[in-house]
C-alpha cells in the first residue's frame, strides 16, 4: 500500500491515522486505494435512516458488501434476504433503506429465493443481472441451510453473505449454531454446571461450503473493510456459488460498547478466533496473517456475554476458548 | 390433436405449451411423472428457454418459485400431499406476495399412517392459504384447466393450484385432445408481472406490514378471490371459443336443476357419480350433481344456484376435518343456510380417503337412504365399524395396546398375525 507522497516528510515516512490500529486514514492513500465509501458518485446499496442499533456491525459490513458489488456489476444486483435484524431494520414498510431490487420471503428460504431469481435471469439470457442472497448466522447456518447446500450443490449463480453475529439477534439473542461456546444468550444462560453456550464440535459453514468444492469461499471482518470489498469484488468475478461469511459485532447480542464494534471485530481475527481465509474450489488459496496477537481473554473481557468465562471457576471454559484459537491459528496457519 | 397418454404426461405437455420460464422439481407420488417428463422436454430442447431445475425439497422448490416468479419469469411446479406440507410456509407466502405461480397438486392423503393413495386432505389443508383452488374431472379437464390456470395466476396477480386425483387421474392413461400451441399462444398471452425485480426501477418486495395495514391487505387478497369468480367463468368462454371445449368454469351440473337429491362433489369421483346417475334416473330416482371446478375462490352464489330446486344435498368428500366433520359440507352448509336457507337439507359423507374405492354400489346406496329420509347427517361412507369398535375395547382394555393402525391391519387379517408385541 502506498501512502501518497506529500504526506511522507522527512522525520516520519509512516503516518498511521489512528496509531496501532494499521487503518490508514482515506485521504493518505492513492486513489486506487481509497474505498469507494470516499467518493460522492459511490453507490449506496443501503440509505441512511434504517433502525439498526448504535454500532452495528452488520449494518456496516452489508453497506459495503452491497455497494462494492454495486460498483462492480454497474449497479446490477438484486438481493434476497432473509428474515432477521437486516431484513428489519432496513424496512418496514413504506419505508425501505434499500436502493436495489430487493425481496425478503421467509427466514429459512433465502438461498432457494435466490437461485429462482437466477434461474429466471438464466432463462431469460441476462448474463449481466447478478444475485445476492444475505442472512444472519441462524438463517444460514440453521434453518436455511439445507437450501443454502442446495445452492453449493448446483452452483447458481449466486453471492451468498452470511453477516455472523453469533446468534439469533432479532429475537433477542438466542443460541444458534454459530453462537461460540461459552457466550451466553438468553437461551443459553450463565447458569449451572456448564453456563453459557454448550461446547458443541461446532458447525463452522465456512468449512462447509469450501467441502461443496464451490468456486469462491471467503471470511471477512468489519474491522478490514478494504479486505472485505476485495473480496466482494473477488467474489463477483467468478461465476457459480459463492459464499462470504462477514464476522459482525452486535452490540445489543454481545454485551460490548456501540463504540468497541471495529475494535472487537479486530481482536477476534488477532485472537484466532475469527480467522480469515479465502478458498477456490474447495482449496484455501489465502489466510490473512495476526499481525498483533491478542490473548484470547483481552477479546472477552469487552463482551458481557463472557463475563462468567473469565471467572477463576470457570477456567476451564477459558482453556477451551484459547484451544478452538489455537486450532485455527494452526489449520489456516494465521502465524 | 387426440393421443393416447397418462395424465401427468398430458399435464406436462398442457403446461410446456404454456412456454414456462422456470420449473423446479422435487418428487413424490403421485405427481412425480409431471415434473420427470417437464425434465425431459427441457433437456432435450423441445421446450425452449426454459430453466429446469432439481431442488433439494418442497420448501426449497416453491421457495425457488416466488424467487423466479418475483423475477418475472413464469413459472412452474408439482406436488403432492407430504411436499405441499414440507413447502407449507412458502405456498403462503407465494399468495401473500401476490406471484403468480402455478402449481399441480397430486391428491394425495397425508399421513401418519403414510399413504400414497388418492384423497383431498393435502388440498384441504391449503384451503386458507390465499391460492386459487381449480379441481379436475378428467385428464381432458386437466390439460384445458392448466392453460387456463397461467392466464387467471397472471390476470390476478395470484398463485394457482390445480387439484387432480392422484393415481386415478395422474396415472390413468386416457384419450386427451392436446392443443395446438399457435391456439395455446392466442389465448395465453406472454406474462406481464404486476411487481418484478428490476435493476432499472428498484423495488423492495416483502417488506413488514403492521397493524396500521395488515387488514387491509388480507382484505385486498379475499377481494381479489372473489374478483376471481368473474374472471374464471369468462376465461372459460374465452377458452370454449379458441379450443372448442368446454372446460373450467367454477361449477358444473348434471341433471341438478330438477333433482331433489344432487350430489356434490369435486374431482374424478364426479365420473363415477355421472355414470350412477343416469342408471338411478332410469330406476327413476330424481338425482342429480353439482361438480365444483373452483374450490378457492368458493362459488357460494353458483352454488345456491344450482341447490335452490333440490331438497337434499349429499356432499360428498375425500377429506375431513377431524374433530369436526366434512370441510366442503360445512361450506356448502354455511352458504346455503344464507341463500336458501332450512328447505336445503346438507348430508356429509366422507369417503375414498386414503384410496379407498368409491364404488357405484355404495353411492347408490347414500341416494337410497336419502331417498327414504335414512341417512345420517354425517356419514364415514364404508367404514368397517366392527373393526374400530375392536380396537378402541384393545385400548380400553389396556394402556399399551400399541400402534392403532397396526392392530387394525392385524385385525382384518392384511398382516401376518405371527408376530405380536
Ligand atoms: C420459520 C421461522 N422461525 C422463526 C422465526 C423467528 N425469527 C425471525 S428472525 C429470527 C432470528 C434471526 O437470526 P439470524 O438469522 O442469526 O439473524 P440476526 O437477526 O442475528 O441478524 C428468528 C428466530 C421466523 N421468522 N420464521
Ligand atoms: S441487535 Fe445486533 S445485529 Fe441486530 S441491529 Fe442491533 S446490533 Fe445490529
Amino acid at each position: 500500500m502506498t501512502i501518497k507522497e506529500e504526506f511522507i516528510t522527512d522525520e516520519q515516512t509512516v503516518k498511521f491515522y489512528q496509531t496501532g490500529t494499521f487503518t490508514v486514514g482515506n485521504r493518505l492513500l492513492d486513489d486506487e486505494f481509497r474505498t469507494v465509501q470516499a467518493t460522492q458518485e459511490r453507490s449506496n446499496s443501503i440509505d441512511s435512516g434504517h433502525r439498526a442499533c448504535q454500532g452495528c456491525g452488520q449494518a456496516l459490513g452489508a453497506r459495503y458488501a452491497l455497494d462494492t458489488a454495486m460498483r462492480v456489476t454497474d449497479n446490477q444486483i438484486i438481493a434476497a434476504n432473509a428474515t432477521g435484524c437486516l431484513e428489519v431494520f432496513t424496512t418496514p414498510y413504506p419505508e425501505t433503506a434499500w436502493s436495489i431490487p430487493w425481496i425478503h420471503s421467509l427466514f429459512g428460504n433465502v438461498a432457494s429465493v435466490a437461485s429462482g431469481i437466477a434461474a429466471t435471469l438464466k432463462a431469460k439470457g441476462d448474463t449481466t443481472t447478478r444475485v445476492i442472497a444475505q442472512g444472519g448466522d441462524g438463517g444460514t447456518t440453521d434453518i436455511g441451510f439445507a437450501c443454502l447446500s442446495g445452492l453449493f450443490d448446483r452452483n447458481d449463480d449466486v453471492l451468498y453473505i452470511c453477516y455472523d453475529n453469533g446468534g439469533y439477534m432479532n429475537t433477542g439473542v438466542q443460541r444458534s449454531s454459530a453462537t461460540p461456546g461459552g457466550a451466553r444468550t438468553s437461551t443459553s444462560m450463565p447458569v449451572g454446571e456448564n453456563p453459557g453456550s454448550s461446547f458443541t464440535t461446532g458447525k463452522f459453514l465456512p468449512a462447509i461450503a469450501m467441502a461443496h468444492e464451490i468456486p469462491y469461499v471467503a471470511t471477512a471482518s468489519v474491522h478490514d473493510l478494504h479486505d472485505l470489498e476485495r473480496k466482494v469484488e473477488k467474489a463477483m468475478s467468478f461465476r457459480g456459488a459463492r459464499y462470504i461469511q462477514i464476522n459482525v459485532p452486535c452490540p445489543l447480542g454481545w454485551g460490548s460498547l456501540p463504540a468497541q464494534t471495529i475494535k472487537l471485530a479486530r481482536m477476534g481475527v488477532e485472537s484466532g478466533l475469527v480467522p480469515l481465509f479465502e478458498a477456490e474450489h474447495g482449496d484455501l488459496t489465502h489466510s490473512t496473517k495476526i499481525r498483533y496477537q491478542v490473548p484470547v481473554e483481552e477479546y472477552l473481557k469487552l463482551q458481557r456475554r463472557f463475563a462468567h468465562v473469565l471467572k477463576p471457576a470457570n477456567i476451564e471454559q477459558l482453556e477451551t476458548i484459547r484451544a478452538i484459537a489455537e486450532k485455527n491459528i494452526k489449520r489456516y496457519q494465521l502465524l | 390433436m387426440l393421443h393416447q397418454m397418462s395424465g401427468s404426461i398430458a399435464v406436462a405437455k398442457a403446461v410446456a405449451l404454456c412456454r414456462p420460464d422456470v420449473v423446479p422439481c422435487y418428487p413424490i407420488t403421485p405427481q412425480t411423472h409431471i415434473v420427470e417428463h417437464l425434465s425431459v422436454l427441457v433437456k432435450s430442447g423441445q421446450l425452449k428457454n426454459c430453466t429446469y431445475e432439481n431442488v433439494e425439497s418442497e420448501f426449497s422448490s416453491m421457495s425457488f418459485c416466488i424467487g423466479s416468479s418475483a423475477a418475472g419469469a413464469r413459472t412452474y411446479t408439482a406436488t403432492a400431499s407430504q411436499g405441499l406440507l414440507y413447502m407449507m410456509e412458502a405456498v403462503y407466502n407465494a399468495s401473500g406476495l401476490g406471484l403468480p405461480i402455478v402449481m399441480t397438486l397430486g391428491n394425495r392423503a397425508i399421513g401418519a399412517p403414510i399413504n400414497i393413495w388418492n384423497d383431498h386432505s393435502d388440498a384441504m389443508s391449503v384451503r386458507d392459504a390465499g391460492w386459487i383452488q381449480l379441481f379436475v374431472e378428467s385428464n381432458q379437464q386437466a390439460v384445458d384447466v392448466h392453460i387456463q390456470a397461467f392466464k387467471l395466476a397472471e390476470a390476478l396477480s395470484l398463485p394457482v393450484m390445480v387439484n387432480m386425483d392422484g393415481f386415478i387421474l395422474t396415472h390413468a392413461i386416457t384419450r386427451v385432445d392436446l392443443p395446438e400451441q399457435e391456439q395455446v399462444d392466442q389465448f395465453l398471452p406472454s406474462f406481464v408481472p404486476r411487481q418484478k425485480l428490476d435493476t432499472q426501477s428498484p423495488l423492495s418486495i416483502g417488506a413488514m406490514v403492521g397493524p396500521d395495514a395488515f387488514t387491509e391487505v388480507r382484505y385486498l387478497a379475499h377481494h381479489k378471490q372473489k374478483e376471481a369468480l368473474a374472471i374464471i367463468e369468462q376465461q372459460a368462454d374465452e377458452f370454449l371459443e379458441i379450443f372448442g371445449r368446454d372446460s373450467g368454469g367454477l361449477i358444473k351440473t348434471y341433471f341438478a336443476d330438477d333433482a331433489d337429491i344432487v350430489f356434490v362433489a369435486m374431482g374424478s369421483v364426479v365420473g363415477t357419480m355421472q355414470e350412477l346417475v343416469h342408471e338411478l334416473r332410469e330406476e327413476g330416482f330424481s338425482v342429480g350433481i353439482l361438480s365444483l371446478r373452483s374450490f378457492r375462490p368458493f362459488p357460494a352464489n353458483a352454488i345456491c344456484n344450482a341447490l335452490k330446486n333440490a331438497k337434499k344435498a349429499i356432499v360428498f368428500e375425500k377429506s375431513f376435518a377431524v374433530g369436526m366433520g366434512g370441510i366442503l359440507a360445512s361450506e356448502i352448509h354455511m352458504a346455503t343456510q344464507r341463500y336458501i336457507g332450512e328447505e336445503l337439507k346438507i348430508k356429509s359423507v366422507i369417503g375414498g380417503l386414503g384410496g379407498r374405492t368409491i364404488t357405484k354400489k355404495s353411492l347408490k346406496k347414500l341416494v337410497e337412504c336419502a331417498n327414504k329420509d335414512e341417512l345420517d347427517d354425517e356419514v364415514f361412507m364404508d367404514l368397517d365399524g366392527g373393526t374400530v369398535v375392536r380396537e378402541l375395547k384393545r385400548q380400553q382394555d389396556g394402556q399399551t395396546s400399541g400402534p392403532a393402525a397396526e392392530n387394525i391391519l392385524r385385525d382384518i387379517g392384511v398382516v401376518s398375525a405371527s408376530k405380536t408385541h
